[in-house]
């Protein structure tokens, strides 16, 4: 942690971790449209959150540089997707009933 | 906080600044947040009319401007890269690379949307209202979430324009480039809202 504290002091990611990184972010496009066109039923949605979910991951780790952030931003993001599974969770504890 | 006087410097806090960034993109989410409940509830008792209404958009238009914003994502982390580097043109061009990719995504939507409103499909029309309760939800929610998104996309490029200019006048430099940072997380959030977006409206099929 202590090497990021300071900014000019942190030693940034190179060119090609962005790049493999987007070519990942690529890949798994490619995965997410052609998964959804084969028919799995219910599992197509469920897939493509699941696909959205790595690539979101990706970004914020190494684009958005939340790897090499403090603790507290980290946190932050666990406390959000918290309120954002829990607020789900009721509105679907609603609505699956229907 | 025990860390930060390691992260002033003289009257400067950038992790103090950054995560009043994240802070200003939980309000985003928020934003967006409820347009997306607000989506899975209407999806969810409408799943047949979804599915039928999502054949009007064109999977191709949706999967190029993915690979635009994504590339665009790119190009700002480069940015960033080259600035810590010392190297200010490589971050001044990869910035208008960025630029330009976020106008090309905008323009796609231009013909997108046009060509949605030729076929008579817009909010209001007369062919839109005709159709099943549940298409007209999916229509009425994909202009408001990809409208919505495309202003963010319009506000990023204000955003990063500015920051060019602050990089061409040396403001933003080696030692000093918070702001192009604060500038990229703004933008990559705007990727990750059209990661989501992306197989929630173009590819239900």
């Amino acid at each position: 942690m202590e090497n990021h504290d300071t900014h000019t002091e942190h030693k940034p990611h190179g060119y090609g971790v962005y790049l493999v990184v987007w070519l990942g972010l690529l890949a798994l496009t490619a995965l997410t449209v052609t998964v959804a066109g084969i028919n799995f039923g219910g599992l197509t949605v469920t897939t493509a959150l699941l696909v959205a979910s790595v690539k979101s991951y990706l970004v914020l780790k190494i684009f958005m540089h939340l790897g090499a952030e403090q603790k507290v931003f980290k946190l932050f993001i666990v406390v959000a997707l918290f309120f954002i599974i829990v607020s789900f969770v009721l509105l679907f504890s609603d609505y699956s009933f229907i | 906080m025990s860390t930060q006087d390691h992260a002033v410097h003289v009257h400067r806090d950038d992790v103090g600044a950054r995560m009043g960034m994240w802070l200003f993109l939980f309000t985003e989410l928020l934003l967006f947040g409820g347009l997306f409940f607000l989506y899975s509830v209407y999806r969810f008792v409408n799943q047949e009319q979804f599915h039928i209404a999502a054949k009007e958009l064109n999977t191709l238009v949706g999967t190029f401007n993915t690979i635009i914003l994504l590339t665009s994502s790119l190009t700002m982390a480069l940015s960033i890269a080259a600035i810590q580097r010392n190297n200010k043109s490589l971050s001044v061009f990869f910035q208008g690379i960025t630029i330009l990719l976020a106008f090309g995504f905008l323009i796609n939507k231009y013909f997108e949307w046009s060509i949605k409103f030729h076929h008579g499909i817009y909010p209001g029309s007369e062919i839109l209202t005709s159709k099943l309760k549940g298409e007209i939800l999916f229509f009425g929610l994909y202009y408001v979430m990809t409208g919505l998104h495309g202003l963010h996309v319009i506000i990023g490029i204000v955003l990063i324009g500015f920051m060019t200019r602050l990089t061409m006048k040396n403001v933003i430099n080696q030692n000093s480039y918070v702001k192009l940072e604060a500038a990229g997380l703004y933008w990559h959030l705007v990727d990750i809202i059209w990661i989501f977006l992306f197989p929630l409206f173009y590819l239900i099929t």
